[in-house]
């Protein structure tokens, strides 16, 4: 499959980037992985007019600890977040979810922002990322924003990304201690998209959930919250029986369809199966930390 | 290699100029932008080693190293390569000899059609220098982005074993010399 015909660029600096962009506004598309954007191009669901290769440019690919909070610059492969001792150890949900995103030969090129960005409600990262409040730095002609993640997916396969603008890196908050975090995935076979996924993450204070954060992959128009299970949960006893709530307020969150996957039912089942298996791990791992 | 970065100008920039180290070999050439590495490596190069499978970043079959790191060469245009390293299945044998895991592929059937198999060495190898004594899992891992239709793994699992073997012992061999 060919794709259109397209002006490519691999600009040296950020700034030759946000000035390509600049020029051709909502023509011009950026490249980080091109393990979404090149499937996309092939089936001409896309057709820029100019592609912009970031990576030729230094500095973002950094995975980097910054006064207990964790940035991923633009350029950060899957593959470096699957080996990373730093987030198997301290943000476990985005360690756990690494190995099980597309397959091995895709990981070493997709990357973690490049896949935000995409904004499709199948991707694993936009759940992972909603569970531990991530924010998400967008640099443009007028300077630098930050967006939160919430406000970041507006729908399917769109972002509150301004066509000028480019997503430099995201950023998870520092966890604090007694936290943890696990993320569940139901797929058909591996490179597959989930047929759900579920990313949970628990900070513990004196026994007691101090901040419970629950996304759902692939079960409504965008990754989701499950907010009313989060809200069950924060200052809760974690329990059996708090625990099996959040899971049906979790089940209840999502708005599946039914598909080759699976039924609708079927996956809201999914849902309330993993949350609570994946409450049960994040607890355990925190109480450990 | 020049891997200058070249001026941005007002003129489309549809095609360019592409140089870059091929199974240690440099080549150039002039092509479009949007030429697929795949398609770059079998028809300007022609180097048909590297297959092309699903067209759909699924099975594997297209697998090449780029800078030593497998990539799917279906889902990476050719001018993204523009001065890097790549490495196809016909730069696996050096000097008349086969790589290990090429003769682990045929001393343990790892191939019936044969079709995988390129996608399914170059991973092996790459497997076999970070990690020169795997598990039985850890090679099921490593090979779960290629797709074989005809062998059920067994006998690929078994080929990557014994390269790993060959390899380990090749290695103790000159170590004791």
């Amino acid at each position: 499959m060919y794709p259109a015909k397209f002006e490519y660029f691999a600009p040296r600096t950020l700034a030759e980037a946000l000035s390509l962009l600049e020029k051709y506004g909502d023509e011009g598309k950026v490249l980080a992985g091109g393990q979404s954007l090149i499937p996309l191009m092939k089936l001409r669901f896309a057709a820029p007019r100019a592609l912009i290769d970031l990576n030729r440019i230094e500095g973002l690919d950094q995975l980097v600890e910054e006064a207990g909070a964790l940035r991923i610059g633009a350029l950060v492969r899957t593959k470096a977040c699957e080996l990373s001792q730093l987030l198997h150890d301290r943000f476990r949900a985005l360690g756990d979810a690494a190995p099980q995103i597309s397959d091995p030969i895709v990981r070493n090129r997709g990357t973690v922002v490049g896949s935000l960005v995409h904004a499709d409600p199948q991707g694993d990262w936009g759940s992972v990322m909603l569970a531990v409040g991530a924010r998400v730095e967008a640099r443009g002609s007028g300077g630098t924003r930050t967006v939160t993640i919430e406000q970041f997916f507006q729908g399917p396969f769109a972002s509150a990304l301004q066509p000028d603008e480019i997503v430099t890196s995201v950023v998870v908050p520092d966890p604090g201690p007694r936290a943890s975090g696990t993320y569940l995935k139901l797929e058909r076979k591996v490179g597959d998209f989930a047929t759900v996924g579920v990313a949970v993450h628990l900070s513990l204070d004196n026994g007691r959930v101090r901040r419970a954060g629950i996304a759902l992959t692939a079960v409504a128009p965008t990754n989701v919250k499950a907010t009313k299970a989060e809200e069950a949960l924060a200052g809760a006893e974690l329990n059996d029986s708090s625990i099996r709530n959040a899971a049906e307020l979790a089940a209840q969150a999502a708005e599946p369809r039914s598909d080759l996957r699976g039924s609708a039912d079927y996956k809201r089942h999914i849902v309330q199966v993993f949350t609570e298996r994946g409450l049960r791990t994040a607890a355990e791992a925190a109480r450990a930390a | 290699m020049n891997e200058q970065a070249r001026p941005v100008s007002d003129e489309p920039q549809m095609r360019r100029r592409v140089e870059m180290v091929v199974n240690g070999r440099p080549r150039s050439a002039e092509i479009e932008t949007r030429l697929l590495l795949v398609h770059f490596l079998r028809e300007t190069l022609g180097l048909t080693g590297t297959h092309v499978g699903c067209d759909t970043t699924s099975c594997g079959a297209c697998t090449v190293r780029l800078q030593g790191t497998p990539i799917k060469s279906c889902t990476m245009f050719a001018v993204q390569a523009d001065g890097l390293e790549v490495t196809t299945v016909e730069g696996l044998a050096q000097g008349g000899k086969l790589h290990p895991v090429q003769e682990g592929f045929k001393e343990e059937h790892g191939l019936q059609c044969g079709f995988c198999t390129p996608g399914m060495m170059l991973v092996s190898a790459a497997l076999l220098e970070e990690n020169p004594n795997p598990t039985e899992a850890e090679i099921r891992f490593a090979i779960s982005g290629n797709i074989c239709r005809c062998t059920g793994y067994q006998n690929i699992v078994k080929a990557v074993q014994w390269a790993a073997q060959k390899t380990q012992s090749g290695q103790a061999a000159t170590t004791v010399a």
